[in-house]
């Protein structure tokens, strides 16, 4: 943070006049270990250092991003976002006044037990490579690999109010991917911590548990092979943490993100069917349903202490008993809609700006173990594993696969079905969930690449949730 | 970034080489104006100045690959060039001899600079607000230089550079009642830009008929060529590369089982010789002006980048696992007939967030979006609400293909996620007798 501190201390000494500046200042270092098919994959090792200047004047607010840290390098993006503040006051949307400003000071790090460096690089490919001999099992195994991504992000935002919030994630993403066929049949199956992806250090990769893991991701694979197809009808769907993370993500964070309820990503991600007269009394889902913005969670992907515009980040419920309460919007898009929000105006590096994003969006949990969940069951599916996800651009009419299923009968789990998929529509859905597992059923996941954003931008996000049980839903399998 | 600093750059690099070590250099860089417009007003506006440094060390049978910013000041971006360096010549150290190494060993050269006549940014804008007054207008300004490069030890001196501006907007009426449009390439002109607008704002006068609610079934369709870009990106997504193909992963996997085939009029290729994108490769290979990837409805080539090469014993032909410059061919359906051929049914303006439903069938579920209407006799009754699809591609590009149409439009992309995209599509429109809606 030293380094972010000196060029953020000499951009300070020279600051542009203005009526408010923010410099956000980001160094990553990333490294990614790879065997696949028993062959170590080249090893990529790499960094990026940059920074985003925001300038709000002349009744305008615009953005210079640059990779020249020198004086001269800031000053001329500082230069250039004036311009297009310049630019913004004449055509704006909105008035430059709204711009939220920061004198936040606050400090955040991702709690890490393990460092990354308390294991060698040899002994690192030693582990994947066993792992990855523990997922060739069998001549129908076609392709397997087993992988760790390890990255370290310094963030330093410091404002001309007097903020400065300092943020060190980490992140070590450990995974195992078996792919099996058989005629022209083929089965994917990730396991190994690929779909439950948190910050950390390297107790991240112990907790994954690869050799373990190995050989269960291989025979579920070559399983699923001679599997029938899921069955295409309407019946009970369990959803396991992993695949709840998408169907959260999807069809809750997505339409309650308000740059997209204000129109602003309607060319792109899309808008949402819900409208601002829905917070506060709208029924979006069950009683059970109970969700909140939490960046409090240790450990989950989205953690931190203040959003990217310097606002503090807090939990807040966005729904609870099954009634909206507020939406996923950022103080400017708050003055702008008039509604309260969250701390949620975040960016995918310092070559983008601040938007409205998901940070931890977490369905809280209930009570009772998965069994329970099951017993519950007379007619039924559970589905494992995220493996293909559509939605509509209002975030209503979905579709979504999964790598694994498993027939429910009269209250226990039978047979394995293959291709299984279920499609609903989100002002529908939630309100058929019909059980929440308890707080041990409880597991952190999140998604590493969400899409949004013009120009665009690729974020982490979390979602911890329990297994959920919903009544009467259309699933499907394979086949044209 | 230009060139001249970047080979400097990358020379200084290679004194610092040792024993047998050879040493591949990229850049990707672009200066980039960004504008948001949200109501036909600037939502958000900005400028990106970036410059990446990729660097590849090989030492005998080893590799570590590794990238860092670069500033555009020379003695601090060599510090952080040696430094990477270092940490690859360190991590090779570690690493076994990797089997699948490729890199050319024949020194090559190769330079193309496509340049642009652009007005000033904010004049462009404003002119554009100007135009659009009264439209609810949503979308995004790209606008300016991109740089890729590459230099080796061994004597690769290779450089891609363009200048372009690309426009992604869409107008709206209400709720989901909506156009999408586009505008980029090399050359502004405002008499296009009118025309464009004023075309949508016609289109708009049909799209405020009540909308039509349809239910789930199989409806003959007419996909435009932004629709049909949606599919392609589907087979762009594991369909065409060797390596899916080997492992049985790709979606085509029945198709070069010879189980299944699609319209003998389907013939898709890769087409380096459009220009757009470098045709070079990281590790140094060029690539061949055309690759057909599916002829007469039947699998023909694969993609093969330089790791899959040398696994599987075929010669390089791209730079990655997915097409950059795909085409379909066209077909012999003129535009003006396309009502009337279509007779009942949908007109598919663009289709959104497609994925697999079951790639072993070529499956793919996904929805209709933006300029979506049905249609009776030829005549438009109104604009659909939208629906989700899911279906197979052997029956949208197989047994249900009726026609595809005699001119193709050029969609370049507006992808910005890995900076701004210098991929395209050449791509015709498709008539078929029937897609599968499923809610």
């Amino acid at each position: 943070m030293e380094l972010l501190d000196d060029i953020a201390e000499r951009f300070r000494s020279r600051a542009p006049s203005c009526d408010y500046w923010t410099l956000r200042l980001v160094a990553e270092e990333s490294d990614h270990l790879e065997v696949r098919q028993g062959v170590v994959e080249p090893s990529v090792i790499a960094s990026t250092l940059g920074a985003m200047v925001t300038i709000v004047t002349a009744g305008g607010v615009g953005y210079g991003a640059t990779s020249d840290l020198s004086p001269s390098g800031l000053s001329s993006a500082a230069e250039r976002a004036a311009d297009w503040a310049r630019m913004h006051a004449s055509h704006g949307l909105f008035e430059a006044d709204l711009f939220p400003r920061s004198a936040t000071v606050a400090d955040y790090r991702s709690p890490v037990s393990e460092p990354w460096k308390g294991m060698s690089v040899a002994d690192k490919l030693d582990l994947l490579q066993r792992a990855d001999a523990a997922l060739d099992i069998d001549e129908r195994i076609l392709d397997c690999s087993a992988w760790i991504t390890r990255s370290r992000l310094k963030q330093l935002l410091v404002t001309s109010d007097g903020g400065r919030i300092a943020q060190r994630f980490e992140y070590v993403f450990p995974g195992l991917l078996a792919v099996a066929n058989a005629g022209s049949q083929t089965q994917r199956r990730h396991g190994g911590g690929a779909d439950s992806v948190q910050q950390g250090g390297l107790e991240r990769l112990a907790a994954a548990r690869l050799l373990e893991e190995a050989p269960r991701v291989a025979e579920e694979a070559i399983a699923l092979l001679d599997a029938p197809e899921c069955p295409s009808d309407t019946r009970d769907l369990i959803l396991l943490p992993n695949q709840m993370a998408l169907q959260i993500h999807e069809s809750i964070g997505h339409p309650l993100e308000l740059d997209r309820i204000l129109g602003d990503e309607r060319n792109y991600a899309g808008t949402s069917f819900v409208t601002p007269g829905m917070f506060g009394r709208y029924r979006y889902g069950s009683d059970l349903l109970d969700v909140t913005f939490d960046p409090t969670v240790p450990g989950e992907l989205a953690s931190m202490v203040a959003d990217d515009e310097g606002n503090a980040a807090g939990r807040r419920y966005l729904i609870r008993r099954g009634i909206l309460e507020r939406p996923l919007g950022a103080p400017l898009s708050q003055a702008r809609a008039g509604l309260s929000g969250v701390a949620c105006s975040r960016a995918s590096s310092w070559d983008r700006p601040p938007i409205d994003r998901m940070g931890n969006i977490n369905l809280e949990p209930g009570e009772g173990s998965l069994e329970d969940l099951i017993a519950r069951v007379e007619r039924g599916v559970l589905m494992d594993t995220n493996r293909s996800w559509s939605i509509d651009d209002s975030r209503n009419k979905f579709q979504f696969g999964c790598e694994l299923g498993r027939l429910i009968e009269d209250g226990q789990l039978t047979g394995l079905v293959r291709n299984p998929g279920y499609r609903g529509i989100s002002a529908e859905f939630w309100r058929s969930l019909d059980g929440v597992g308890g707080p041990e059923t409880r597991e952190v996941c999140g998604v590493a690449n969400c899409g949004k954003g013009e120009p665009n931008q690729a974020i982490f996000v979390g979602h911890a949730s329990p297994p959920c049980l919903f009544r009467d839903v259309a699933v499907f399998g394979g086949g044209e | 970034m230009n060139q001249e600093y970047f080979q400097k750059l990358a020379e200084r690099l290679f004194t610092r080489l040792e024993g047998e070590e050879i040493l591949f250099c990229s850049l990707g860089g672009e200066t980039s104006d960004f504008v948001r417009l949200t109501r036909n007003r600037i939502r958000q506006a900005g400028n990106v100045h970036s410059a990446a440094l990729g660097l590849t060390l090989i030492s005998g049978a080893r590799q570590a690959e590794g990238s860092c910013d670069l500033a555009g000041e020379s003695g601090p971006d060599l510090l952080r060039a040696i430094r990477l360096l270092q940490a690859l010549r360190k991590r090779i150290g570690h690493v076994p001899e990797d089997p699948y190494l490729n890199y050319s060993t024949e020194p090559s050269e190769s330079q193309r600079r496509v340049e642009a006549e652009l007005p000033p940014v904010e004049e462009a804008l404003a002119e554009l607000i100007g135009a659009a007054e009264g439209l609810d207008l949503v979308g995004i300004w790209a606008s300016g230089e991109i740089q890729e490069g590459l230099s080796s030890s061994i004597g690769h001196r290779h450089w891609h550079q363009s200048n372009s501006f690309n426009l992604d907007w869409s107008c709206y009426l209400e709720s989901d009642k909506a156009l999408k449009s586009g505008y980029g390439g090399f050359r502004w002109d405002s008499s296009v830009l009118r025309s464009k607008l004023g075309a949508m704002r016609d289109a708009l006068h049909v799209m405020a008929q009540p909308a039509v609610t349809i239910a789930p079934g199989r409806y003959r369709a007419y996909l435009a060529p932004a629709a049909v870009q949606e599919l392609m990106e589907m087979l762009a997504w594991g369909g065409f590369d060797l390596k899916n193909h080997r492992t049985q992963q790709t979606p085509l996997l029945k198709l070069i089982r010879g189980e299944r085939h699609l319209d003998p009029r389907i013939c898709i290729r890769e087409e380096s010789s459009r220009g757009l994108a470098p045709a070079f490769t990281a590790e140094g290979f060029l690539q061949p002006d055309s690759v057909a990837l599916i002829e007469q409805g039947r699998h023909a080539e694969c993609l093969v980048d330089a790791r899959s090469a040398k696994e599987y014993g075929e010669s390089v032909n791209a730079a990655g696992a997915s097409p950059e410059s795909l085409a379909l061919d066209a077909g012999d359906l003129s535009l003006a007939d396309v009502p009337a051929r279509l007779d009942t049914g949908l007109y598919i303006g663009n289709l959104w967030y497609c994925n697999w439903s079951d790639a072993n069938d070529c499956r793919v579920t996904g929805m209709t979006r933006f300029g979506t209407f049905w249609i009776e006799k030829g005549e438009v009754q109104g604009p659909v609400k939208v629906m989700r699809f899911d279906d197979s591609l052997y029956h949208v590009l197989g047994d249900r293909l009726e026609a595809l149409t005699r001119d193709r439009e050029l969609i370049l992309s507006a992808d910005t996620y890995d900076g701004r995209s210098t991929s395209s599509a050449l791509l015709p429109g498709l008539l078929v007798s029937g897609i599968d809606l499923a809610l």
